[in-house]
């Protein structure tokens, strides 16, 4: 011991993990790899959506996705493995079915999803970054998220539940587990994860009609305008 | 005299099925466009120009100017890329925005890019928000349908393709040249400028990079005008925009208002601060926006109004804290954001927001040392301005600002931890347990 061993203070960082080398991409995922590649002017472009088409397919950015990426795009596994282990999205070990995000960025933590963040470890068993064993859940302490409106903030395969509570925490959770129908606060019934990570590829799932519109805090200043009658002036007027 | 709010953009949030185009088009939806093919694409800039429309997502460059700064001599392609990476803690508009009504965007697109001579067109949308990336390709598709994008617009000769392109994580890709980086699948790292994007941006192509909210705002500048833009806001700051209020008030929300209006009269406006309480401080565009306290309740919301208090208008994220809230809790909690979030690429960002953490932590556990708050202005000086974009520039405005209002507070970290100055159960919305302090 020389007393000047390296000490990584990110323990978490590091490279996509080459010892699990299970895969289910086959050519139906070859082809639509090559698709996305297709869409862009240039083919590298569509890198992003390729790894969480990858990510839909095997749960995780694995070791034949990346080599699938870089086949595909004429590119090294370095430089999509530099890619892949820059964005936070994508995981280097599986994410559970349902992959569950508590903001604790300041506004979000000081309101309440500290102790959100709390209850969740508490109710699923497993740390942020930890998969339950049974596969069901992945917990995540995620930055804001632009819903600080309906703060505190949880998201389940990045759809909205906004203006979260403990005891609605608990009870979302229990529902998923029962594999109960659960909607979103503004987006459509709850999927999965993977399902998630298709249509982020860009593989629309025919959702987008589900949900509001908005939600009461984006409607609120329109609200208050229409009570008192108040709106932008007549551009009849200000053409004069 | 203009009313005190004015909902344009937000106007029809509140319609049935506002996302879907029969709604937008009965609302007088893509009828802009035609006015805009009835012009030249130097008339629709300049119109822009003229309604003093300045960029919305924070740094409030003028709009119609940026566009301007297309060679029009270069024979690569004309880009546009729409930043929709909203990520700044606090800021929260574009999202409802692209939710509720994407059609107006896409309309704005169709807009922008005829003006600056694009055919292909893109909006880069943060990865974490699913249902607003399904409206908004949901919203392409239909635009695509209908004919107002593709080969030949409205008969006009013009054509344009656009492309929705999901993010992956990275709130450093909000940076107009870490998001180009990034939107050529690379990792997000800003680029050192000149060159400027709008000589070598994207495929090292001329390109225009807006805001969501900025080319939302074109298509009711085309169909309405130039001086009915201008007459809402302010001397130098026009028009209606949108402005996000949360955190410990009665009712937090969206608020469409002229430019100049007051967190005073947002507040009368929305009930106030939470019962029982009173406002200590709030940031008037994000978390990289110096916070201001309550004697600055009647400074206007604009860009020249924050900057004569030492702040900035950011992009209108008011975040308000009440008495309850300890000021270095936060701060910590905002700089371990940004030390997340910095993408490596300069040290002084990377590694300062390292120590930065390192000493906050010490001030939140009141075990500071005597001096260590010049210590943490000193690594807070040997960060800003130092680094590549305006990311370091963010990390270190909280800190400053934040020992700048309430020094005392930092002080007390030398003997005494936060959550015993401010039991941290007591800022939750809900019952949580004395003496927790997660």
């Amino acid at each position: 011991m020389s007393g000047h061993e390296f000490q990584s203070f990110f323990p978490e960082s590091g490279e996509v993990d080459m010892t699990d080398t299970s895969t289910n991409i086959d050519e139906t995922t070859m082809a639509e790899l090559r698709e996305l590649a297709g869409r862009y002017p240039q083919p590298r472009s569509a890198l992003l959506p390729m790894l969480h088409l990858v990510q839909s397919v095997d749960g995780r950015v694995s070791p034949a996705g990346i080599e699938a990426c870089a086949q595909v795009l004429g590119i090294t596994t370095a430089q999509v493995s530099g890619v892949a282990t820059f964005y936070t999205m994508y995981r280097r070990r599986p994410a559970g079915r349902h992959h569950i995000g508590v903001c604790t960025t300041a506004l979000c933590a000081v309101m309440g999803g500290d102790a959100l963040l709390d209850c969740v470890e508490a109710k699923l068993g497993i740390h942020p970054d930890e998969t339950t064993a049974d596969g069901a859940f992945s917990l995540e302490r995620i930055e804001c998220n632009a819903a600080c409106d309906f703060a505190p903030v949880m998201m389940v395969n990045w759809e909205f539940m906004d203006n979260m509570t403990p005891d609605k925490a608990e009870q979302l959770l229990d529902d998923l587990s029962a594999g109960k129908d659960v909607k979103a606060s503004r987006g459509a019934t709850l999927t999965s994860w993977r399902e998630a990570e298709r249509v982020l590829a860009g593989f629309p799932d025919g959702r987008a009609d589900e949900g509001p519109s908005a939600g009461e805090a984006s409607l609120l200043g329109k609200g208050i305008a229409d009570a008192e009658g108040w709106t932008a002036p007549n551009p009849e007027v200000t053409k004069l | 005299m203009t009313d005190l709010l004015t909902p344009v953009l937000s106007a029809n949030w509140g319609d049935e099925k506002s996302w879907d185009i029969a709604a937008y088009t009965a609302s007088g939806g893509y009828a802009a466009i035609d006015k805009a093919f009835a012009m030249t694409p130097d008339e629709v800039t300049n119109l822009v120009k003229d309604a003093g429309l300045r960029g919305r997502g924070g740094a409030g460059f003028p709009t119609g100017m940026k566009w301007s700064f297309v060679p029009k001599d270069n024979p690569n392609p004309k880009y546009l890329v729409v930043n929709g990476d909203e990520s700044e803690p606090g800021t929260c508009k574009d999202i409802p925005l692209l939710m509720a009504s994407p059609h107006t965007l896409v309309e704005g697109m169709i807009i922008a890019s005829y003006a600056i001579g694009c055919h292909t067109a893109f909006v880069y949308i943060r990865g974490e928000v699913l249902h607003v990336i399904r409206r908004m390709r949901h919203a392409v598709e239909q635009a695509y349908a209908a004919g107002h994008l593709g080969k030949n617009i409205h008969g006009s000769g013009y054509d344009l393709d656009i492309i929705v392109h999901a993010g992956a994580g990275a709130y450093i890709c909000g940076e107009e040249t870490a998001l180009l980086d990034s939107l050529e699948g690379r990792r997000g790292q800003p680029r050192l400028r000149p060159p400027f994007p709008a000589v070598a941006g994207l495929y090292a192509s001329p390109t225009v990079i807006n805001n969501v909210e900025s080319i939302a705002s074109v298509p009711c500048i085309v169909a309405n005008g130039a001086a009915w833009f201008s007459s809402m806001g302010t001397e130098k700051s026009k028009g209606m925009t949108i402005y996000s209020l949360s955190g410990h008030v009665a009712r937090p929300g969206q608020f469409e208002a002229p430019l100049g209006i007051t967190l005073r009269e947002l507040l009368d406006l929305s009930g106030g601060i939470r019962a029982g309480h009173e406002l200590k401080f709030w940031t008037p565009g994000g978390s990289s926006t110096p916070i201001l306290t309550g004697e600055h309740l009647d400074v206007p919301l604009d860009y020249e109004g924050m900057a004569s208090v030492g702040s900035m208008l950011g992009t209108k994220a008011l975040q308000i804290f009440d008495e309850t809230v300890s000021v270095v809790r936060t701060t910590l909690r905002w700089v371990e954001f940004y030390k997340h979030e910095s993408c490596g690429k300069c040290t002084p960002c990377r590694e300062g927001s390292w120590w930065l953490v390192q000493l906050l932590k010490k001030f939140e556990d009141g075990v500071a040392e005597e001096g260590d708050v010049d210590k943490l202005l000193d690594v807070c000086d040997n960060i800003g301005g130092k680094s590549f974009c305006a990311l370091a520039d963010g990390a270190v405005a909280c800190v400053t600002s934040a020992v700048r209002h309430f020094r005392p507070e930092f002080e007390a970290g030398y003997h005494t931890p936060a959550y015993e100055l401010f039991p941290y159960g007591r800022s939750a919305l809900f019952e949580v347990a004395e003496g927790s302090h997660a």
